[in-house]
């Protein structure tokens, strides 16, 4: 856990970096530090492995001051990521990614090992071992200081933009695989973005500052997007704020409609008198598993059980961990009201429509 | 024209290769006193560049030193020695020595200085200390750039040593320059100025082979390509 306790950074020439903060990073939780070009993040999250001296106030890891740990030892226990790598361009990756276990002292034989391993954890084929930074591509680059950073296994990491250098494709992947990475080894991390949607997609709970160092809110994305605090925090989160939010919430916390489901044996009597209860025009053709088939349309429908219907097939399907976001998006796009909930194996789980969405929104 | 083929005439008279005035005798010496003062200007220069560079302290002065260095002629600087230390090889070795410091003080300094800003952070970062980070870090970088000073050192150094022959009374292929003159033996002069020519280059093209050699392999192929960046296509 890492205790900011009113800190205040100064610079010589009197400006303000960061004015009194007072905020806590919980064990195991990414805080994204958001905000303008000299709104002092960077400088707060470098208070954190002393590379950067606090006028006042303490910054303490796991309830002890850093100012009173040796900071090459300091260093040494916290991962640290920075923008532009700062990989060593003389070293091979091999020697790269081992470097704090070497300043650690560890054996060679350790060391190899934790590389290899460190390697194949941040999708690196193992190829790339003996090679030089520059013969790398920019997402291999920053897969490599990420590594790096995780070497000896510190409980904190600092990552100051570290999927900035790359473009936004590739960006995009790495900060997935980053947060399934962050599932299995559940660091306490300090991020730092200027980009607020990745400030969004990363983090457990955003800091957002404003120019000289001031804390505007801090809070979990999705508090930020239905409560900014003040207008600064609305501005800086733009517009599409209730579509960001959606973006967050997963189809599984909205509660899907029954709808009108017919089974193979199943009569037309009980198809019209489903789409009827439904205010619909079709019922949702199902296996005795519950296995999706697709739609009936109630016009079409011929006397005898569903199995001699003609089903025709959904276009859209959505599963409990897409989000809402990207339900709505397919369902706009598509030009349909609902989309079908299926779980693995298109199980059928219910229908969500639009005003579901919306009404998430209120 | 002639003069020159003269000059090279003597160069192969074998009466040249050997006795008390031999050419290779002359081109040890000369070696001899080039290289003393390198090792000595680099004794002095390349730490306290190092140290001026990682500290970022004293920067200006090592620059300042290194110019006022270079604004001195060497001459001057025999002519003081001279005076205060009399005649001989020492003096000519303290020239030659106060000759060798500025290139290497300003590019050693300026070498480290350049080092990466981000490498260095990350360096420091994680946890990298002082004489560590010089030397995993600042020193390898810098050393390309370190020994581009060390050549034009030597080659300034080799040429200027031949004043030897004038001040110091001594050895070297300055004998022959001086000699030469003084008995208005031309031919004599021009083979002197073609061996210290020919040492000049041969040093030259020496320490580049060992320049390539010292530049971090990685690293190498990393400067090249940041200069065919920076050179315009075509160009």
């Amino acid at each position: 856990m890492i205790t900011f306790e009113s800190v205040t950074k100064r610079y010589p020439d009197g400006t303000v970096a960061l004015d009194a903060l007072d905020l806590e990073v919980a064990e195991g939780e990414i805080v994204v530090f958001v905000g303008p070009s000299g709104c002092g993040k960077t400088t707060t999250m470098r208070l954190v492995n002393r590379m950067v001296i606090p006028t006042s106030g303490r910054v303490l890891l796991d309830g002890t001051d850093v100012a009173e740990r040796e900071p090459a030892a300091l260093r040494r226990s916290i991962g640290y990521v920075i923008q532009h790598t700062g990989l060593f361009p003389h070293y091979t990756v091999r020697r790269n990614v081992g470097t704090v276990p070497e300043l650690e002292g560890w054996s060679r034989a350790r060391r190899e090992a934790r590389v290899e391993e460190l390697l194949e954890l941040v999708g690196l084929p193992a190829e790339v071992t003996e090679r030089y930074p520059h013969q790398l591509s920019g997402g291999q680059r920053q897969r490599v200081g990420v590594a790096r950073a995780l070497a000896a296994d510190p409980a904190v990491m600092l990552m100051d933009e570290p999927f900035g250098a790359v473009d936004p494709l590739v960006r995009h992947r790495l900060q997935e695989e980053f947060l399934r990475l962050q599932a299995e080894v559940r660091k306490t991390i300090v991020f730092v973005t200027h980009d607020i949607d990745e400030a969004l997609k990363m983090g457990d709970r955003i800091a957002i500052l404003a120019e000289g160092g001031k804390l505007q809110q801090y809070a979990t994305p999705r508090d930020l997007l239905s409560d900014p605090a003040n207008e600064f925090v609305r501005d800086f989160l733009g517009e599409e704020r209730g579509l960001k939010r959606l973006s967050l919430i997963p189809v599984s916390e909205v509660s899907a409609e029954y709808g009108p489901v017919v089974y193979p044996d199943d009569d037309r009597a009980v198809a019209e008198r489903s789409a009827d209860a439904a205010g619909l025009d079709w019922v949702v053709a199902l296996t005795e598993a519950r296995v999706l088939l697709g739609w009936i349309s109630t016009h079409e429908l011929v006397d005898g059980p569903m199995r001699e219907q003609q089903i025709r097939p959904f276009g859209l399907r959505v599963q409990a961990e897409d989000s809402l976001r990207a339900a709505l998006n397919a369902m706009v796009t598509n030009h349909s009201e609902v989309a079908v909930r299926v779980s693995e194996g298109d199980v059928y789980e219910g229908l969500l429509s639009q005003q579901l969405i919306a009404k998430e929104l209120d | 024209m002639e003069v020159f083929l003269e000059g090279l005439l003597w160069l192969v008279d074998s009466e040249h290769w050997s006795g008390h005035n031999a050419i290779p005798l002359r081109v040890r010496e000369h070696v001899l006193y080039a290289v003393t003062a390198l090792a000595a200007g680099a004794a002095i220069a390349v730490p306290v560049g190092l140290w001026t560079g990682h500290t970022g302290r004293l920067g200006n002065v090592a620059i300042n030193v290194g110019n006022l260095g270079r604004a001195i002629p060497d001459l001057g600087i025999v002519a003081i020695a001279a005076v205060l230390i009399g005649f001989g090889i020492l003096p000519v070795i303290l020239a030659l020595t106060a000759l060798a410091i500025p290139p290497l003080l300003t590019n050693t300094y300026t070498a480290v200085r350049g080092v990466d800003a981000e490498v260095r952070d990350a360096a420091v970062g994680m946890g990298f200390t002082g004489w560590r980070l010089l030397r995993q870090v600042e020193i390898p970088l810098a050393l390309p750039l370190i020994f581009a000073g060390v050549r034009v050192s030597t080659v300034q150094v080799i040429a200027t040593a031949t004043i030897s022959g004038f001040i110091g009374r001594a050895g070297g292929l300055g004998r022959y320059i001086f000699d030469g003159l003084a008995l208005l033996d031309i031919p004599r002069v021009v083979a002197g100025a073609v061996l210290v020519a020919l040492l000049g280059v041969l040093a030259d093209v020496g320490l580049a082979r060992l320049q390539r050699a010292v530049t971090p392999k990685g690293f190498a192929a990393a400067l090249a390509e940041r200069e065919a960046v920076a050179s315009p296509p075509g160009g």
